[in-house]
């Protein structure tokens, strides 16, 4: 059988040798620990607790701005410090909650369920209560994903386990050491659609992850196992759902309408900490890693902490790198200082001694069509590159610009090194923006 | 160091990395692919070949080394992209034929094809191949005289035409009359390979521009299945040369993979319409050059749907 994946895309190096043989590692912070209101898309979230309020960790201490929001929950306790703007890895100065963590960790008592005895109203309400988001970067609460129209249309619940994104080993970590709970999180998830199959999509480059899987649900009829191509970008939504199901859908679409809902690992395993355990989301998985780290490896880390401690944690730097990036190399963004907090949607920390990307000139696009080759939304890059320098927003969206992912390929294969993903993305923004506003 | 201001990393949009390949490379390997036709065209035709070469390579360098200089722009020479246009023309031009004509030729293709439309990626036209028609029409008695120490008389293309007989033997080693860099198959097919390894190039063009070459003159040449004159058709002139070295440079060839299959059709009915009906026994350079013209117009027939956006295309034209 042709092994499951989707039209073009690209093979960087993937650097996951670096931290994948590591043990999650638990991260007991210390100091301040910062809480933008804004980690997930949508409202942000509105404050209730005020300076100088003690709080304890998985204590609530903001709530949700509306449906398509999220509250969030303080992972240590201590006392509020203060509300104000702090900078997030956007580059972004975002409202947040600082508290003074005392270093007890006193914890709330949480309530845990027997998930076959709530109804899906209550999973649904348990599962927006906790706080939990996309946390494969994307962030868009995952109650809103799990609350289509029509429920019973939906066939099939993807569990994006591809971590396609190289470097990154945070998903891998998760499935080698708690796949039971990944599991579980799915079985919670499958609950609300009475007519859907669960499909745990895998890169091929993790077949210990496939195995374990493939064990693990041997009993499970209604879940299933499927090894998808190792490329990049497997695990974006549209993709994955072509690669594991043959749909397709573009940018009007939503994954309900092919019938499908994608959620990452974390995300599910958010899942099940939420509905068996009644804890909310406070913790993710971090890998801290890249050629100038001395000890690249996986963390257990309470949302909140300060980059700079996770890097200490992994040894230090070797050197100074010249490029830090929040997330994988190719669709992270670089930070130009450290000083910035992890937040739910935080998968990778990732130094790099060289910046491949300020060393290297853009010339003259010679034609040689490798964007479109890579592209996985089957556009012409270098023509909406140039449609976007040249401000044409107009043919810009006839010719499908908004369909592109942002996931990369165009530039990265890009032999006359020019910018394609950013300027069809700075274009991308404006038309977003005017539609907001119209 | 609370605002990080002592210590401020690089910052630019995703992706943070880059594949190795640049566009000096790519024309490096298209240069290095080159090399098994030269050599063999410099050792079948003599030293005088060799002089040929180099200097219309030197000249195509030092055009575009003066034309950057003078019109105060960037100095662009060193992507090699002008070394591969000195050197197809080179290997598209007779023999004997005086060194100013390279020089004439290289200049005209890089300043007047290439530069004046605005340099590298920008040109309509494959300048090696528009310096080779513009040196056609304005001397076409030296640039059609293939006559020299090693070999006179026609070449077997024009002895086909004219209904004589070829080794078609000698016709795939190369030992036969005809431009520095077109008479050897095996040469070209050699230097195709490595591009094909590469994977500069693929095979989308060639391909669908010599099956379409050879279904046209299956069709029409009235000599029906005679593998013998399939053979004498396919290594004789610059087909080979043009189908890998010239339809697939990048710039004047379709972006899309659709097409490119279009463009190789096109040009396998052109090569054909101009040989067997036309007044030459040549054709390729004329077709491709008529081929690259037409790209933008390919282009837009042959747009890719977007991911997601196939059927939803459908629905509507059926709406329509």
């Amino acid at each position: 059988m042709a092994k499951l994946t989707f039209g073009g895309g690209v093979h960087p190096y993937d650097g996951k040798e670096l931290s994948k043989d590591k043990p999650m590692k638990t991260i007991i912070p210390t100091g301040e620990m910062v809480y933008p209101l804004s980690q997930h898309i949508g409202a942000p979230a509105v404050p209730i607790v005020k300076k100088g309020d003690r709080v304890l960790a998985g204590q609530k201490i903001a709530d949700a701005g509306g449906f398509v929001s999220a509250p969030v929950y303080a992972t240590v306790s201590g006392t509020v410090k203060n509300i104000e703007q702090r900078r997030v890895v956007t580059g972004d100065m975002v409202n947040s909650i600082i508290v003074d963590n005392d270093g007890l960790l006193e914890e709330v008592t949480y309530t845990p369920h027997e998930p076959d005895k709530l109804d899906k109203k209550e999973i649904i309400k348990l599962i927006q209560e906790a706080g939990i988001v996309g946390m494969g970067g994307a962030g868009f609460p995952t109650h809103v994903k799990l609350s289509p129209k029509e429920p019973e249309k939906i066939e099939y619940v993807i569990a994006n386990c591809a971590e396609c994104e190289p470097y990154l080993t945070s998903d891998y970590r998760r499935m080698i050491e708690e796949p039971e709970k990944l599991v579980e999180g799915l079985k919670i998830i499958l609950r609300l659609f009475d007519n859907a199959q669960g499909i745990l999509a895998v890169e091929d480059n993790k077949p210990d992850c496939v195995k374990i899987l493939t064990d693990l649900t041997r009993n499970e009829p209604k879940i299933s196992v499927v090894a998808l191509k190792t490329k990049y970008p497997q695990g974006a939504e549209r993709q994955i759902i072509y690669a594991a199901t043959g749909r397709e859908i573009n940018s009007s679409m939503l994954p309900a309408d092919a019938g499908c809902v994608v959620n990452n690992v974390d995300t599910i395993v958010a899942v099940y900490h939420a509905v068996k355990e009644g804890k909310p989301l406070m913790n993710r998985i971090v890998t801290v890693t890249g050629d100038a780290v001395n000890d690249p490896r996986n963390f257990y880390v309470r949302i909140g902490m300060n980059y700079k401690d996770l890097i200490d944690e992994a040894g230090g730097l070797k050197c100074t790198p010249e490029k830090i990036v929040s997330g994988g190399p190719m669709m992270g963004f670089a930070l130009f200082d450290l000083n910035v907090p992890t937040t739910k949607t935080a998968s990778a920390l990732l130094c790099l001694t060289k910046d491949e990307v300020s060393a290297l000139a853009p010339t003259p696009c010679i034609n040689c069509g490798r964007c479109v080759e890579a592209c996985p939304s089957r556009l012409v890059p270098t023509k909406l590159a140039v449609l976007s320098e040249h401000h044409d927003e107009e043919s810009f969206v006839a010719n499908d610009g908004m369909e592109c992912v942002e996931c990369g390929c165009c530039s990265y294969v890009c032999p006359a090194k020019r910018h394609l993903t950013q300027s069809i993305k700075s274009m991308r923004k404006n038309v977003l923006g005017k539609k907001k506003k119209a | 160091m609370e605002n990080g201001l002592d210590t401020m990393f690089q910052v630019s949009s995703n992706p943070h990395v880059r594949a190795k390949d640049t566009t000096s490379r790519i024309m490096l390997y298209v240069v290095i692919a080159l090399l098994p036709a030269t050599v063999f065209g410099v050792f079948n035709f003599g030293f005088h070949a060799l002089l040929l070469v180099i200097v219309t390579v030197l000249t195509t360098v030092f055009a575009e080394y003066i034309y950057g200089r003078c019109m105060k722009k960037n100095i662009t020479v060193m992507d090699f992209s002008a070394v591969v246009t000195g050197l197809l023309l080179a290997l598209n031009l007779p023999p004997d034929a005086p060194l100013w004509i390279g020089v004439i030729g290289g200049a005209f293709a890089i300043i007047v094809v290439k530069m004046l439309f605005g340099g590298l990626g920008q040109n309509f036209m494959n300048p090696a191949l528009g310096a080779r028609c513009f040196l056609l029409i304005s001397f076409t008695s030296i640039m059609t005289n293939f006559d020299c120490d090693a070999y006179t008389g026609a070449t077997p293309l024009a002895a086909i035409k004219a209904g004589e007989g070829v080794n078609v033997l000698d016709m795939v080693i190369g030992r036969t009359a005809g431009t520095i860099g077109e008479t050897s198959m095996i040469a070209i097919l050699v230097g195709a390979a490595f591009l094909l390894v590469m994977k500069v190039i693929d095979l989308r063009v060639p391909a669908s521009y010599l099956i379409s070459f050879i279904l046209f003159i299956l069709l029409f040449s009235g000599r029906g299945l005679d593998a013998e004159y399939l053979v004498s058709q396919l290594a004789g002139g610059g087909l080979m040369l043009g189908a890998f070295f010239m339809a697939t440079d990048y710039v004047t060839r379709p972006i899309t993979a659709k097409g490119q299959y279009v463009f190789g059709v096109f040009l396998g009915i052109m090569t054909g319409i101009f040989r067997l009906f036309g007044p030459s026994a040549e054709g390729v350079s004329y077709a491709i050059i008529l081929g690259n013209l037409l790209v933008p117009l390919i282009e837009n027939f042959t747009k890719p749907a977007a991911f997601g956006k196939k059927k939803i295309r459908k629905e509507t034209s059926k709406n329509e």
